[in-house]
C-alpha cells in the first residue's frame, strides 16, 4: 500500500517539476524568439529616426515618444489617486458602507477588460469631453486602467509597515497625516514603487485601450492634444499587415526589453522592501 | 504646396463615416471609397481623385487561372466549398473577408456579391494588409484585396477573363473598380481648395500611382 | 485649513487640518467607484440605441450578425467567448495548479526565487506579443498538422490558457500558502506522502481560494482582445469544432470599431454592455467565494 502511495507521490512530484519547467520554458521561449529576431534590427538609427513609407522602413522614434508620454502622464495621474485611496483604506478607514463601496470600486475596476476601457475612453474623453484622439485621452484612459493595480500594491505596502512606526509617531505628538507622510509612506515606498512599476509595464504593453483613445498616427506629437502611436500599437499594425516583419521584430524587441527592465526594477524594489520589513 | 504650411489631419473611419463627416461639416473634406447614394449626392460636391480595382487573390502556390463572377459569388457565399469543384485539389476553401463597415468590403458586397451574402464561416481580418498576409500563408485561402496592395506574396486571378491591371482598371474592362472621392459641403475655398488642387495635380496624382491606385488623371501612369 | 501645532521646537504652523485631509482622501478614494460608474453610464449610453432597436432577446439570441443590413445578433460571439474561455481553462488551470503546488509545496527556495519573478514576467508580456507568437507558430502548425484554417478555437484556447497562467498561479499559490502548516505536519505525521497530503488535505482546504483563482482566470480570458483577434479567425458563425474559426465578444468590438458609425457603432457598444455585465457577474462571483472562505475560517 505504502509503495503504491510512494510511487504515485514520485510520479506526481515529477509532473509538478515538469509543469513548472514548462511554464518557465514558455516564458524563455517567447523572450528568446523575440530577441533573436529583433535584436539584430536594433540600432541607433532605428530608435532615433522616424518611420518612412508607413513603417516599411526607417525607425520608430515617434512610437517611442508616444509610449513614453502616455506612460509618464498616466502614472502622474494614477499614482496620487492610487496611493491616496490606499492611504484612505488603511489609515483613515472605519468599518461602514463607504469603505465597502471604495473597495468594491477598486476591485471591480481591476476586472474590467481593456477593450471596455477603450470604448469608455473613446466615448468619454475623445468624444464627450472633446479631447479628441490625443495623448491626454490615452493617458486618462490608461490611468483609470492601472488605478486598481496601484491601489492594491500600495495598500499591501502600507499595511506591511509595523504598527510601532505609527505608535511612535503618535506618541511624539504627530497628527495622523504627519504620521502617514513622515513615518508610514517613506517606509512603504519601495512597495508602492513596485506597484508603480507594474502599472508602467501595463501602460507600455497596452494596445486595445490605446488605439481607440490615442489614435495611431506616425507623426511626432507636439502637445498633449496630439494623437500618437505607441510601440505596442505599431508592432500590432506592422505584424498583422505584414508591412515589415523586420521592423515588427525590432519594435517587439524594444517592448520586451522595456518590460524586462521594468520588472527587474520592480523585483529589486520588492526585495528591498522585504529586507526592510523582515 | 504653395504658401504657408497648412497641416492636414487625417482621421480614420469608413466611407459612411467620411460622407457623414462631410455632410455635417465635422470634416472639411470627407473621403469615400464607394459611389454616393442618391440621397447623399444632394448636399455634397464630389471630387474623384483616383480609382481602385478590387482583385481576387489566392496563394502563389495555387494554380488557379481565373474565376467568373458567378464562381466568386459561389465561393464567398459558401456554396462552393472545395477546391476540387474548381479543378483543384481536394481541399476545403478558406474564405477570407474584411469586416463589415470597411469600404473594401462594402464595394465587394455591392459590386460582386450583389444579392448574395458573404458566408458567416468566412475568416475576417480587419485590414487589407492582414488579408494579404493570411492568403499569403495559407495555400488554400482566397480573399479580395485592393489592387494597389497586391504584391509578389499573393496572386491576383482573372475575373471574367480579365486580369486586373492599371490599364484594365482604367478602361473599366476589369469589372470591379471603385472610385476614391473627396467630398465637400458646397464649393471648397482657401486651403481646402488648394489641397484638392494639389491632389488632383501632377504631384498628388503621381503619389497616388505610387501607392498602387489608378490616378484620375489619364496622363499619369501610362 | 491650517492649524497651529506644538512640537518639541515650540509652536509651528503644521499644515493641513486633519478634517481637511480626510475629506480630500475620501474624495480621492471614491475615484475608483466614480470611474466605474462613468464607464457603466457611457457604455450603456453608447449601446442602448442598438439594443432597443433590435430588442434585447434578438440581440443576445440572434444567430446573424450583419451590420450592413442592421441585423445585430451576437449569439455566435457569446458562444465564441464561451468556447474559447473554457478551452483556456482546460489548457491553463491544470498547468497553473501544477505551478502553484510546485511553488508552494515542492520547490526548493532557490528554484522558487527564480520561478516567482518569472511568472510576474509572464504577466507583463504584452498581449499583442502573445497573439503574434500564436500567429506565427500555433496557427501554421494547426493548419498543417491538424487541419482547418489554423485560426481556430484551439489556437485561441492555447494562447489564452498561457496568458491566464500568472493570474491563476499566483492566486492559487496564495490560497495554498494560507493553509496553516499544522495541516501539513499533521498529515505527514500520520504517515501520508507529500502528494497524499497535497491531494487529500491541502487542495480541499484551499479549495475556495483556488476556485476564486479559476474564476478570475475566466474573467481574464473573456476580457482578452488583441491576442484573440490575431489567432481566432473571427468568423461570425458558432464554431462547430475546435478547429473552426471563432469570434469572441471582445474581437467583435475591436474588429469593427474602426469603421463603424451610427447604429453599427451602437451595436458594438451593445456588445460591450453584454461583455461588461458578464465580467461584473464573474467579479461578484469571485468575491463571494472569497468571503465564503473567510466566513468558513
Amino acid at each position: 500500500m505504502r509503495n503504491r502511495a510512494l510511487l504515485a507521490h514520485r510520479i506526481a512530484i515529477t509532473v509538478l517539476w515538469a509543469s513548472a519547467a514548462l511554464t518557465l520554458g514558455i516564458l524563455v521561449f517567447i523572450i528568446a524568439y523575440i530577441l533573436v529576431h529583433g535584436l539584430p534590427v536594433l540600432s541607433w538609427s532605428f530608435v532615433s529616426r522616424a518611420p518612412t513609407e508607413m513603417g516599411r522602413s526607417g525607425g520608430i522614434l515617434p512610437t517611442i515618444v508616444g509610449t513614453f508620454s502616455l506612460t509618464v502622464l498616466a502614472l502622474a495621474i494614477a499614482t496620487p489617486l492610487g496611493v491616496g485611496t490606499a492611504i484612505y483604506l488603511t489609515e483613515y478607514t472605519r468599518p461602514g458602507v463607504l469603505t465597502r463601496v471604495v473597495r468594491f470600486g477598486a476591485e471591480s475596476l481591476a476586472g474590467v477588460p481593456s477593450i471596455i476601457f477603450g470604448l469608455f475612453g473613446f466615448m468619454f474623453f475623445v468624444i464627450y469631453l472633446r479631447l479628441g484622439w490625443s495623448i491626454l485621452s490615452g493617458a486618462l484612459t490608461l490611468a483609470a486602467m492601472i488605478l486598481p493595480t496601484i491601489i492594491r500594491t500600495s495598500e499591501e505596502a502600507i499595511r506591511a509597515v509595523p504598527e510601532s512606526y505609527r505608535e511612535i509617531s503618535f506618541a511624539l505628538g504627530g497628527t495622523r497625516w504627519q504620521t502617514v507622510t513622515r513615518a508610514v509612506l517613506p517606509s512603504a515606498l519601495p512597495g508602492i514603487l513596485t506597484g508603480v512599476m507594474l502599472g508602467m509595464g501595463r501602460c507600455i504593453g497596452e494596445t486595445a485601450a490605446v488605439i481607440f483613445t490615442a489614435g495611431a498616427t506616425l507623426r511626432l506629437p507636439t502637445s498633449v492634444f496630439d494623437p500618437v502611436r505607441t510601440m505596442a500599437v505599431h508592432f500590432y499594425i506592422l505584424a498583422r499587415e505584414g508591412i515589415s516583419m523586420r521592423n515588427a521584430y525590432g519594435t517587439a524587441a524594444i517592448l520586451v526589453i522595456s518590460i524586462l527592465a521594468v520588472n527587474f526594477v520592480a523585483y529589486w524594489l520588492m526585495q528591498r522592501f522585504i529586507a526592510r520589513h523582515s | 504646396m504653395a504658401k504657408g504650411k497648412p497641416s492636414v489631419n487625417v482621421q480614420g473611419g469608413g466611407s459612411s463615416a467620411g460622407i457623414q463627416a462631410a455632410e455635417t461639416g465635422a470634416a472639411q473634406i470627407g473621403m469615400s471609397s464607394r459611389e454616393l447614394k442618391p440621397d447623399e449626392k444632394a448636399a455634397l460636391r464630389e471630387f474623384p481623385i483616383a480609382h481602385d480595382a478590387i482583385a481576387i487573390i489566392v496563394n502563389p502556390a495555387n494554380h488557379l487561372e481565373g474565376l467568373t463572377s458567378a464562381q466568386v459569388r459561389g465561393i464567398f457565399s459558401g456554396v462552393i466549398r472545395n477546391w476540387r469543384d474548381l479543378g483543384g485539389p481536394d481541399k476545403p476553401i478558406t474564405v477570407i473577408s474584411r469586416e463589415e463597415g470597411s469600404g473594401t468590403r462594402g464595394s465587394f458586397d455591392e459590386m460582386i456579391m450583389k444579392d448574395a451574402e458573404v458566408t458567416p464561416a468566412a475568416l475576417v481580418q480587419d485590414s487589407n494588409g492582414s488579408v494579404r498576409e493570411t492568403v499569403a500563408s495559407d495555400p488554400y485561402a482566397i480573399g479580395y484585396l485592393s489592387l494597389g496592395l497586391v504584391d509578389q506574396r499573393v496572386r491576383a486571378v482573372k475575373l471574367d477573363g480579365v486580369t486586373p491591371t492599371l490599364a484594365t482598371a482604367r478602361s473599366k474592362e476589369y469589372p470591379v473598380v471603385r472610385p476614391f472621392l473627396f467630398l465637400t459641403r458646397g464649393e471648397p475655398t482657401g486651403a481646402v481648395k488648394d489641397f484638392i488642387a494639389f491632389v488632383l495635380g501632377p504631384e498628388g496624382q503621381k503619389t497616388l500611382l505610387r501607392e498602387g491606385l489608378v490616378p484620375i488623371d489619364p496622363n499619369v501612369g501610362q | 485649513m491650517t492649524i497651529e501645532g506644538r512640537t518639541a521646537r515650540g509652536k509651528r504652523r503644521v499644515g493641513l487640518s486633519e478634517r481637511g485631509v480626510e475629506r480630500v482622501l475620501t474624495l480621492i478614494a471614491l475615484s475608483a467607484i466614480a470611474i466605474l460608474g462613468l464607464i457603466t453610464v457611457f457604455i450603456f449610453i453608447g449601446g442602448i440605441p442598438a439594443i432597443a432597436r433590435t430588442g434585447l432577446w434578438s440581440f443576445i439570441w440572434g444567430h446573424k450578425w450583419a451590420p450592413g443590413r442592421n441585423i445585430f445578433g451576437i449569439f455566435p460571439m457569446i458562444m465564441g467567448s464561451l468556447w474559447v474561455t473554457l478551452g483556456a481553462l482546460v489548457v491553463g488551470v491544470p498547468l497553473s495548479l501544477g505551478g502553484a503546488i510546485f511553488l508552494s509545496e515542492v520547490a526548493p527556495s532557490r528554484a522558487a526565487r527564480v520561478i516567482k519573478p518569472a511568472i510576474e514576467l509572464l504577466a507583463g508580456i504584452p498581449s499583442v506579443i502573445y497573439g503574434f507568437m500564436g500567429l506565427v507558430i500555433l496557427v501554421p502548425f494547426i493548419r498543417t498538422h491538424l487541419g482547418g484554417p489554423g485560426f481556430s478555437v484551439l489556437a485561441s484556447s492555447i494562447v489564452l490558457g498561457i496568458m491566464i497562467l500568472p493570474t491563476v498561479i499566483s492566486i492559487s499559490y496564495d490560497a495554498l500558502k494560507a493553509v496553516p502548516d499544522t495541516y501539513r505536519d499533521g498529515s505527514l505525521a500520520l504517515g501520508a506522502t507529500k502528494w497524499q497530503t497535497i491531494t487529500m488535505v491541502l487542495l480541499p482546504a484551499a479549495r475556495s481560494g483556488i476556485l476564486a483563482a479559476v474564476i478570475l482566470g475566466m474573467g481574464r480570458a473573456i476580457g482578452e482582445t488583441m491576442a484573440v483577434i490575431m489567432v481566432a479567425g473571427n468568423a461570425t458563425k458558432v464554431p462547430g469544432s475546435l478547429l473552426d474559426p471563432v469570434r469572441t465578444l471582445t474581437s467583435n468590438i475591436a474588429l469593427e470599431m474602426g469603421y463603424a458609425a451610427g447604429l453599427h457603432r451602437a451595436a458594438l457598444f451593445g456588445t460591450g454592455i453584454i461583455l461588461f455585465v458578464i465580467i461584473m457577474l464573474l467579479s461578484v462571483l469571485a468575491s463571494l467565494t472569497t468571503t465564503a472562505r473567510d466566513k468558513v475560517r
